[in-house]
């Protein structure tokens, strides 16, 4: 297939291994930012391919793990609400709110929908006015424009029975806050190619001469990761520090700035909680006041949810890339993707998922 | 990753989670995975347990009057009712001959089952019978019996058909999971997910440059033809329907007790299928196929059956993609496309589309 296969070839992966192994001197922590980015790693074996002094975090970068519990539990309360059609992507149907998930409100009659875009759930909602259609608009920068690209379009068609549950979050505060943790390990990033591609890559320009790490915006198929951590790596060994852009396909500097000045007309920057992580200043969109109307937490009543997340799990440190899945006592007993304990197990980019699918054999 | 840590995952892969966990059932307990597994496990065996039941077949294998016959049922509830390259009826048809041919069995009978929904058109009704009459006389084998029941309006979703069928077994075969050894090879007969694709392309209204299409088809025909030139030497037949390759190979390891290697590459996807499954963040091994199957057998007889299977019209695209090996027995290893190593772990649900 064009523009996959030329980026799946075992010789030039192993090119660029050997350059990697020939590179790799000193050790090295290497986070990479975005959950798609990890399951590649993983799927493909890169992780296993690597020197032995190279170690890989994964890192917050997985927009179904980040989002709040209490979020979770405020999509379960509008979808079991009779009047109200709760739309989301596929992989936030399974992620465990405090008592159930939103497969299991489903399988009680609430009106539950997989939709791959928020403007399906715009067209839905013109399609039934009678009822409230929600979208659970998770993500990163990589979703938002489109989900600003919905209620803008919810806001021209005057619209009054679309909004959207709105958690969204932002790469470089949580970068930040991984770099100013006291017990920081990770000295060089993997920036998140998609979000990039949107964004561009001059707000990564401070970060890495401030922390003084190198940042490599990097694509999602193996011989992008591979290369990425060939450029990062290098760049720790000679000491250097700045950003670079391996994947040049697809991100420019500025980025793609009709999205961003779509994204800054509907949303603002807020405060925003993560799970495991906790409340990040300004990390985080909020609906600006124009479009606040779309705002399932303002139409709805009742959403003013507080829980507790389980004790046992360290999504947290995972997500900070302070452990590794495998080192948490749940992995595989009390926590497994059928039951998870927390979010990183639900996804199909959360790193315990991908280390739980993706398990490892003793022989290559 | 650590010594316990892979403890954790063969005990992971071996404890389902109690089945009061979730007290209603969910659709992902019909998708194939880890909640049908244990439905079956925990309800269904131990409920009906007899030798027949515990050999989990795609069909059962039964002694009748020094007879040995195949019998077997599946229940169809696609929606929707017509894709491309097939619908419900010709579906319902191919189901229960292909796993009576898994059984190495010649199919002989079906009977259908039909449950109606009030205000379902006779139209489309008279175009499924028509479909079946013909998937069915394509596949050589007489609807025999049946039955016809109408359930009120909203009580179901216009059409379900059950199918079953019976056949005999072909003299001197003996398919079964325990006959697996080490060394085996795995062939499967062509293209994966492309039934899987365009169902759901058909649902979500994706459209793709080149049309996708099911690859429902009867499988007797092709496997009477490796038979022939395998005999005895093929050990397992599976069709990999829902669930897909993936779910298929993890059974047949746990039964067999032996590990499956398999090498991503040599494992055909069509393209635009790819290109699809790359779009919604599904995983081909994972995506329900209805015309292909999936042989085991003996590595001194794998070139001559994967000649024959390629000659046939429903096996031009064989491959040998894998074969089966001693150690890490009940898993499924895979060898990526740059030469990196995973597990393929049966799936817990349904594959949900990604975000991004």
């Amino acid at each position: 297939m064009k523009y996959v296969d030329e980026y799946r070839r075992e010789p030039e992966a192993r090119r660029c291994l050997e350059l990697i192994h020939r590179t790799v001197k000193k050790p090295h922590t290497v986070m990479e930012i975005c959950g798609g980015q990890t399951h590649t790693l993983i799927r493909s074996g890169i992780d296993r391919m690597l020197p032995k002094q190279v170690t890989l975090v994964h890192g917050p970068g997985c927009p179904v793990c980040v989002t709040p519990l209490e979020m979770i539990d405020r999509a379960i309360a509008i979808a079991a609400r009779p009047e109200a059609t709760m739309t989301s992507f596929g992989d936030m149907l399974r992620v465990p709110g405090s008592v159930t998930d939103l497969l299991a409100v489903k399988s009680q009659g609430g009106d539950v929908r997989v939709v791959y875009s928020p403007l399906d759930a715009v067209k839905l909602a013109r399609a039934q006015p009678q009822r409230q259609v929600v979208f659970f608009a998770v993500g990163f920068e990589t979703t938002a424009p489109a989900n600003a690209m919905a209620v803008w379009q919810a806001a021209q068609l005057g619209l009054e029975n679309f909004s959207i549950l709105c958690s969204h979050v932002l790469v470089p505060p949580a970068m930040e806050a991984i770099l100013a943790s006291p017990d920081n390990r990770v000295t060089g990033f993997l920036a998140a190619g998609h979000v990039c591609t949107v964004m561009g890559y001059k707000e990564y320009e401070p970060i890495a001469e401030k922390h003084r790490v190198p940042i490599v915006v990097t694509g999602f198929e193996p011989l992008d990761l591979l290369q990425g951590l060939h450029m990062v790596l290098a760049a720790l060994e000679e000491g250097r520090r700045g950003v670079e852009n391996q994947y040049s396909r697809s991100v420019r500097r500025e980025g793609n700035v009709p999205a961003q000045e779509l994204m800054a007309r509907v949303f603002e920057v807020s405060d925003r909680q993560w799970r495991g992580i906790g409340c990040i200043p300004r990390s985080g969109l909020k609906l600006r006041p124009d479009f606040a109307r779309f705002d399932a937490e303002l139409r709805f009543a009742g959403l003013d949810i507080a829980v507790k997340e389980s004790p046992l799990c360290i999504a947290g440190a995972i997500l900070r890339g302070l452990k590794k899945p495998s080192e948490c006592e749940q992995f595989g007993k009390g926590c497994s993707p059928e039951k998870p304990l927390g979010a990183p197990m639900v996804s199909a980019e959360g790193a315990c998922a991908a280390y739980y699918r993706f398990g490892r054999e003793d022989e290559p | 990753m650590s010594p316990e840590g892979k403890a954790d995952l063969a005990a992971g892969a071996r404890c389902p989670i109690p089945i009061s966990d979730y007290p209603a059932v969910l659709l992902a307990h019909g998708g194939g995975g880890r909640l049908t597994q244990m439905l079956i496990e925990r309800f269904f065996l131990p409920e009906f347990d007899n030798p027949a039941l515990r050999t989990l077949h795609d069909g059962a294998l039964l002694e009748i009057g020094g007879a040995r016959v195949a019998f077997s049922t599946d229940s169809f509830v696609v929606h929707p009712l017509f894709f491309p390259g097939g619908d419900i009826g010709s579906l319902a048809v191919h189901g229960t001959v292909n796993d009576l041919a898994m059984c190495g069995a010649r199919p002989a009978a079906l009977s259908a089952g039909f449950i109606l929904e009030e205000g379902l058109p006779l139209e489309d009704l008279w175009r499924v019978t028509r479909s079946m009459k013909e998937a069915a006389a394509a596949a050589g084998v007489p609807i025999v019996t049946g039955d016809t029941k109408v359930v009120d309006r909203g009580k179901g979703d216009g059409l379900f058909i059950n199918t079953a069928g019976i056949g005999l077994v072909l003299p001197g075969i003996d398919i079964a999971p325990r006959r697996a050894a080490a060394g085996d090879a795995v062939i499967l007969s062509g293209t994966i997910a492309d039934h899987g694709v365009a169902i759901l392309s058909v649902r979500e209204g994706l459209e793709f440059e080149t049309p996708l299409q099911s690859d429902s088809a009867p499988l007797a025909g092709l496997v009477e033809r490796l038979l022939q030139v395998g005999g005895n030497q093929v050990h397992v037949l599976r069709d990999p329907t829902r669930g897909g390759v993936a779910s298929s190979l993890n059974e047949i390891a746990a039964q067999a007790r032996l590990g499956v290697r398999l090498d991503e590459r040599a494992i055909p996807v069509r393209e635009e299928v790819r290109g699809a499954c790359e779009f919604l963040g599904l995983d081909p091994l994972y995506v329900a196929n209805e015309g292909k199957c999936l042989v085991i057998v003996a590595p001194q007889a794998a070139a001559a059956v994967l000649a024959a299977m390629r000659a046939h019209p429903l096996g031009r695209e064989s491959a040998i993609i894998g074969e089966l090996v001693e150690r890490h027995p009940g898993k499924v290893v895979l060898r990526s496309g740059i030469g990196g190593t995973r597990i393929v772990d049966m799936l817990s649900g349904e594959q949900l589309p990604r975000i991004c």
